[in-house]
């Protein structure tokens, strides 16, 4: 009796983990397929030369961050984290996550933010600042190859709920989902696009569309925004609760900044 | 649906050049369809070649006004309903995707399309 109490409590919090109940099964495409795979060929070269790759500007000019002393405090990055970055390897892979101790649901942004105003006396950074995308591009290189690995139980379970509850949710006047497309139709021809699975392993990204570096948060804003439906502020919650579920998404997948993608 | 939306007859090579927009919800991103001066034409949807014999202006009508009233689950998206969306985004509150007349003019285009790939 006891066994099967604990057993169904068990399948209860296995479902809300995995996001899906026994009539609904969960849609994810498994394994994941990176957006790397779904580029053309020239687009993967791009991506695969740092010499051409655009996205190493954008490193290059993290790199000169993490080492230049910022606000009141005239520490740098480095001071703290390793003059080449050691002590954050892995990082990006594992965010978003909760932070302990506000209980609150932090990305690789926000924890540089975070960083630049409670230790460094400095302003934060804009969202989308070239600064900051430098920072992040810089900050996730240093995790390239790293299994994305966000965990989605525990205090995140209620932020991973929220970003499930955006991805399947249909908006704008196209009324559509994320899941409609980034589930259900990955590989098919969206004019000149092929639809991938919607990971964010390689982000920052350098868009050719944009010729420019570019967040999750904007990705997510683009896509809103195409389907005509009113886009979240980037660094938003409801960004980083829809970061926190398209993370765990391709779990497992390497961390592959600065990724090219069309 | 059978009655047409305006009291003016569609327009084919009006409804051509509606279809082509790539600035407005073109079918394009969806369909493949006899334009061959357009690039890059999306699969997500079957070809259109052919449906102008496939089907009558009325069921045409009804596709393009409200495809969810054929399958609420499907990913084409209604160019004349201001029912049941969310979170609009500002400059597109109010207004349908296609005017009635743009309704009117794809429906008269559509029904030329009469021959297979
Ligand atoms: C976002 C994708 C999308 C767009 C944009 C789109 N469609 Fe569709 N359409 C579909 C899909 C998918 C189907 C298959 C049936 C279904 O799922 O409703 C379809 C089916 C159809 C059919 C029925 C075809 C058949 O042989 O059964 C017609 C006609 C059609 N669409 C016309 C149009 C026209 C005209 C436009 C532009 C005004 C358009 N569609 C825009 C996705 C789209």
């Amino acid at each position: 009796m006891r066994a099967a109490l604990t057993l169904a409590a068990l399948g209860a919090v296995l479902c809300g983990a995995l996001g899906a109940s026994a009539q609904e099964p969960d849609p994810t495409p498994r394994p994941p397929i990176s957006g790397y795979d779904y580029m053309a060929r020239a687009t993967q070269e791009l991506q695969d030369d740092d010499f051409v790759n655009p996205g190493f500007f954008a490193i290059d000019r993290g790199r000169r961050l993490w080492s230049e002393p910022a606000g009141a405090s005239g520490a740098a990055c480095a001071d703290c984290h390793g003059a080449e970055g050691e002590g954050l390897v892995g990082a990006a892979a594992r965010l978003p996550a909760v932070d302990p101790q506000t209980g609150a649901l932090m990305n690789l942004e926000g924890h540089i933010n975070d960083c630049r105003e409670s230790r460094m006396n400095a302003e934060p950074y804009v969202y989308e600042s070239e600064d900051l995308l430098a920072l992040t591009a810089y900050v996730s290189h240093l995790s390239r190859g790293v299994p994305v690995a966000v965990a989605v139980d525990g205090p995140a379970a209620p932020f991973f709920e929220q970003g499930r509850a955006l991805f399947f949710e249909r908006r704008g006047q196209l009324d559509l989902s994320c899941t409609q497309c980034h589930d259900a139709r990955a590989g098919q021809m969206l004019r000149g696009d092929r639809i991938s699975q919607g990971h964010v392993n390689g982000f920052p990204i350098y868009r050719l569309k944009w010729f420019a570096m570019g967040s999750r948060h904007r990705m997510f804003e683009w896509c809103n925004t195409s389907l005509r439906a009113e886009p979240f502020a980037p660094g938003s919650p409801e960004y980083l609760a829809l970061e926190l579920y398209v993370a765990w998404r391709g779990n497992g997948l390497p961390i592959e900044t600065p990724a090219v993608r069309r | 649906m059978p009655e047409p939306l305006t009291a003016e007859p569609g327009n084919p090579e009006r409804g051509r050049l509606v279809v082509r927009d790539l600035g407005a919800a073109s079918c394009l991103i969806c369909h493949a369809m006899p334009i061959p001066e357009e690039p890059d034409h999306g699969d997500i949807g079957p070809p259109l070649h052919g449906v102008g014999a496939r089907f009558t202006p009325a069921e045409l009508r009804q596709r393009l006004v409200d495809p969810k009233a054929i399958d609420p689950d499907t990913v084409m998206p209604s160019y004349y309903q201001l029912e049941g969306l969310r979170d609009v985004l500002g400059r597109f509150v109010g207004r349908t995707i296609y005017t009635a007349q743009q309704i009117e003019d794809v429906v008269a285009y559509l029904a030329t399309l009469t021959e297979d790939p």
